[in-house]
């Protein structure tokens, strides 16, 4: 059981919440993601990445999109509700060093995960650069965050509400392309479409170049192989040899392919869930 | 089918008892050894195909008394030998002959601490049954005592009469034991270190208990139940539980030690690393290792459409690829959520094939079909990367190979496709790297399994190992033997401790 102790919503569909979970925080590295349940008998497992952690609280905070079942029931539990099942850390934690030049690029949701990374960047001694990506100005999240570690922050957005009209790939080639700017180090985390960009982005200019996959996962210790990839001809598991890896090895139509596995079903889940939302609606009202 | 409905069966033994049992002399060996073996009554075929209830039904206890009288008490009883914990056999198969359940559970605990699960998954046919005098003078192991399901019978019926008494625990020692992963062998080290009186902590990483008996072995075999009544007999005696807890990863296992203060640790997290053939296509949509395809089963209840938010794949015509315990409950499992076809794909032949006779009987009942003698050589994939088929070879048997088994040899050119959109890969389980990774000082072989001494001790003081993880993907009783050898060594360190 992990007690929620503050809950707030970052925008549209996006939540942030500090969850109690003091042995996670002891051990926690950046890069690592916990798998929770919202009920423990029919719940389904989803892994979200540790976004923060906070020592003295004794908590890790969470950032989410909802996006079916299981994070629209997330969104839906507040600050004193326990969360039944939460496990974790797992995964490698990301390999932090002083690289030289380094550039984050977070897009959408994945601005949350690579928060932490940005931060062990930074305080490893790097320059860093983020590059922040989102549909529109209200989808953008952790600004202000991303702001206070960057020596350089890029907003993006797709429709030109916010910062440059462009997609994060943009200026991600500008700074590869100029020998002054060049990283020695790229990270991108985001839509699996905007990691293999990114990845294509960068191969050109040889900058090592890590993503870090959101596969479908179910145990999240190594023992169902569902969340397989495939990296460089070789089959990997996110969930113990991840989640990051060289986007350049990284098989991304395969792992996207994968990711729709069970596409009709969970929007058959959702439907069935958002029709009990409105059943709920209805009830509301006639009290 | 041969099968008797359960009115038959319980019609024929009706008479078999009376003649066996309302006698004024006892029965002679010679009739004893005619005595038929029982049946075991089960659902039938046409109605579990469509349910996730237990198959086997289990013995009435006119029949258990009949079945109990074919033992002939042998004076070197080989069934003991063969069994691996050595339960007595024939003391307790007296005491059931003799109307006398309870004295015959007290028998079988003596060495056994999970009767119910054994007696419903042990490989009989190969252990304590194989070389059973009344098979071998039937000329065939199918005629031997029926010593699982006897053991089953009196396992049930002292849980029906709800008077199991949790064992008697000796007074607090003040030393703690942790436990990691709560398989047959973490959940039989919990019960022999908690009688001795040492404070036990169970750590589980998944949300529910059992290791692969609750995430592997299907309901219709082996049901929840009676996983949860040991659990709940542990919880009487005081073991605590630590789910959602992965050792390594939540806590490094020597803080274990280090920082919380345990002073012995067991480690038994099994073989959790599920195998891959390494062929084209096994990464498309629709491949499934065994281990996810019935953990979504069993574990998330996915088989439970309606309340269950985690999905299974929806299939119409499936291939499992293996013939073991895990490809038959892969088979089995995909029959009961809805696949039309289901194929089971072995190289070898039904001889070598090895899952339990009774598995393979009742997968074949139900309706799984068997492809003998052939393997798959790739997955073929349409444009959204979902299996569409697998290209299969097939195989003739040569010369006998170093397990003595004849080897498969492929016929060239004898490709052909099998129309299937979904495959399971059922072809074994690697031991799970987890904890060994995250503890370097840990020693293991080349095949990743912990290296213990005859007492079961790792290469750390004071961290024991059993099961799986030790002896590699193997059953259920050789990880509850383990564990027992583990629990004795423990309880002989921490006295020797104080
Ligand atoms: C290592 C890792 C870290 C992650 N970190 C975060 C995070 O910090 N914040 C966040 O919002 N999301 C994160 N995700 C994605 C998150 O797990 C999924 O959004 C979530 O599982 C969806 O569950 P659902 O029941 O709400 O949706 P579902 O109804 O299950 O699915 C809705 C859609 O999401 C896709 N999906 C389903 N399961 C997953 C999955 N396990 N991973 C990715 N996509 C999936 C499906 O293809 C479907 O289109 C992470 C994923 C991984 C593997
Ligand atoms: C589908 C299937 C069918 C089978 N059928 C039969 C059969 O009919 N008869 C038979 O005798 N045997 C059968 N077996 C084999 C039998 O189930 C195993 O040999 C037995 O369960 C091994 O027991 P164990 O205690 O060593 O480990 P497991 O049962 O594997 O339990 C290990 C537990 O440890 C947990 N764990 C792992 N790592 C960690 C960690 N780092 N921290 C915390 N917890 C952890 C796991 O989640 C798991 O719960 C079958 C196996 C499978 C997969
Ligand atoms: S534990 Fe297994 S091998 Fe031993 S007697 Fe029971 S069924 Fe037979
Ligand atoms: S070998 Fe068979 S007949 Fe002999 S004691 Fe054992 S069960 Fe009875
Ligand atoms: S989630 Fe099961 S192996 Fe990675």
């Amino acid at each position: 059981m992990a007690k929620i102790l503050y809950k707030e919503q970052l925008s549209a569909d996006v939540y942030l919440m500090r969850v109690h979970a003091p042995l996670i925080v002891e051990e926690r590295k950046a890069g690592q993601f916990i798998i929770l349940q919202t009920n423990e008998e029919f719940g389904e497992r989803i892994p979200l990445t540790i976004a923060d952690a906070n020592e003295a609280e004794g908590s890790i905070t969470l950032i989410f999109q909802v996006v079916g079942k299981t994070t629209t029931e997330l969104s839906q539990f507040n600050v004193g509700d326990d969360l039944p099942v939460l496990v974790g850390p797992l995964g490698k934690p990301t390999h932090i060093e002083n690289f030289g030049k380094v550039v984050c690029v977070g897009g959408g949701i994945g601005v949350a995960p690579l928060h932490p990374i940005a931060q062990a960047l930074k305080a490893a001694g790097n320059e860093v650069t983020t590059i922040i990506g989102a549909r529109n100005k209200d989808l953008i999240i952790l600004e202000k965050e991303m702001k206070a570690i960057a020596d350089n922050l890029i907003i993006c957005t797709d429709d030109g509400s916010y910062g440059r009209k462009d997609l994060v790939t943009a200026p991600l080639k500008e700074i590869c392309e100029n020998e002054a700017t060049k990283p020695n180090m790229v990270i991108a985390i985001g839509p699996p479409i905007m990691m293999k960009f990114c990845s294509l982005t960068t191969k050109p200019y040889g900058v090592f170049t890590q993503v870090s996959l959101n596969t479908i996962m179910v145990d999240g210790t190594g023992m169902c192989g569902g969340c397989r990839v495939n990296v460089g001809n070789q089959v990997k598991f996110v969930c113990v040899d991840g989640p990051e890896f060289d986007g350049h090895l990284v098989d991304f139509d395969n792992m996207m392919a994968r990711l729709s596995s069970f596409k009709g079903l969970e929007t058959e889940a959702l439907h069935k869930c958002n029709v009990d939302k409105e059943f709920e609606a209805k009830l509301e009202e006639k009290k | 089918m041969s099968h008797l409905s359960q009115a038959e069966i319980n019609e024929q033994v009706k008479i078999l008892f009376d003649q066996i049992f309302n006698r004024t002399t006892p029965l002679t060996k010679k009739e004893q050894l005619a005595i038929p073996p029982q049946m075991m009554p089960a659902q039938d075929e046409n109605i579990r195909r469509y349910n996730l209830e237990e198959v086997a039904v289990g013995y009435s206890a006119e029949q258990a008394r009949v079945e109990a009288m074919r033992c002939i008490q042998c004076a070197k009883p080989s069934c003991i030998s063969d069994c691996p914990v050595s339960i007595n056999i024939p003391g307790f198969i007296k005491h059931v002959a003799e109307n006398d359940f309870q004295s015959a559970i007290d028998v079988i605990k003596e060495t056994s601490l999970l009767p119910s699960i054994c007696g419903r998954v042990c490989p009989q046919e190969t252990q304590c049954q194989l070389n059973c005098a009344t098979g071998k003078f039937n000329k065939s192991v199918d005629k031997a005592v029926a010593i699982g399901r006897l053991e089953r019978f009196v396992a049930d019926w002292e849980r029906e009469q709800g008077t199991i008494k949790p064992p008697i625990v000796k007074p607090e020692t003040g030393k703690k034991v942790a436990i990691v992963g709560s398989g047959p062998a973490g959940l039989v080290v919990a019960a022999d270190v908690r009688r001795e009186g040492h404070d036990v902590t169970l750590f589980e990483a998944f949300h529910k208990l059992g290791g692969v008996m609750r995430y592997g072995i299907p309901e219709f075999r082996l049901p929840n139940d009676i996983i949860d009544q040991e659990v709940s007999t542990l919880e009487k005696m005081g073991v605590k539980f630590q789910k959602n807890f992965v050792v390594g990863r939540t806590r490094k296992l020597l803080d274990l030690m280090k920082k919380d203060g345990f002073d012995s640790v067991f480690i038994g997290t099994g073989a959790g690393l599920p195998m891959f053939m390494g062929i084209a296509g096994e990464n498309l949509v629709g491949v499934f290792s065994a281990n996810e395809y019935l953990t979504r089963a069993n574990l998330m209840k996915a088989y439970d459409e309606e309340h269950s938010d985690t999905p299974f794949f929806h299939s119409k015509n499936v291939a499992v690829l293996g013939g073991g315990n895990v490809a038959m409950d892969s088979a089995r499992m995909a029959l009961r959520l809805g696949a039309e076809n289901v194929y089971v794909v072995y190289r070898r032949t039904e001889v070598e094939m090895p899952a339990r006779v009774e598995e393979v009987e009742h997968a074949k009942e139900e309706g799984v079909q068997f492809l003998f003698l052939q393997n798959a050589k790739s997955i073929k994939g349409n444009e959204k990367s979902r299996v569409v088929g697998m290209e299969c070879l097939r195989y003739e048997l040569g010369e006998p190979d170093s397990s003595g088994r004849r080897r498969p040899v492929v016929i060239e050119g004898s490709e052909f496709m099998l129309d299937v959109d979904t495959v399971i890969v059922a072809i074994g389980n690697g031991s799970n790297p987890l904890v060994s990774q995250t503890t370097p000082e840990l020693t293991v072989n080349k095949w990743g399994n912990l290296i213990v001494d005859d007492k079961m001790k790792t290469s750390i003081d004071g961290i024991y190992a059993g099961g799986d993880i030790v002896l590699g993907a193997a059953t259920v009783i050789l990880a509850m033997g383990e564990g027992r050898k583990a629990a004795a060594a423990i309880n002989e360190y921490l006295l020797e401790e104080r």
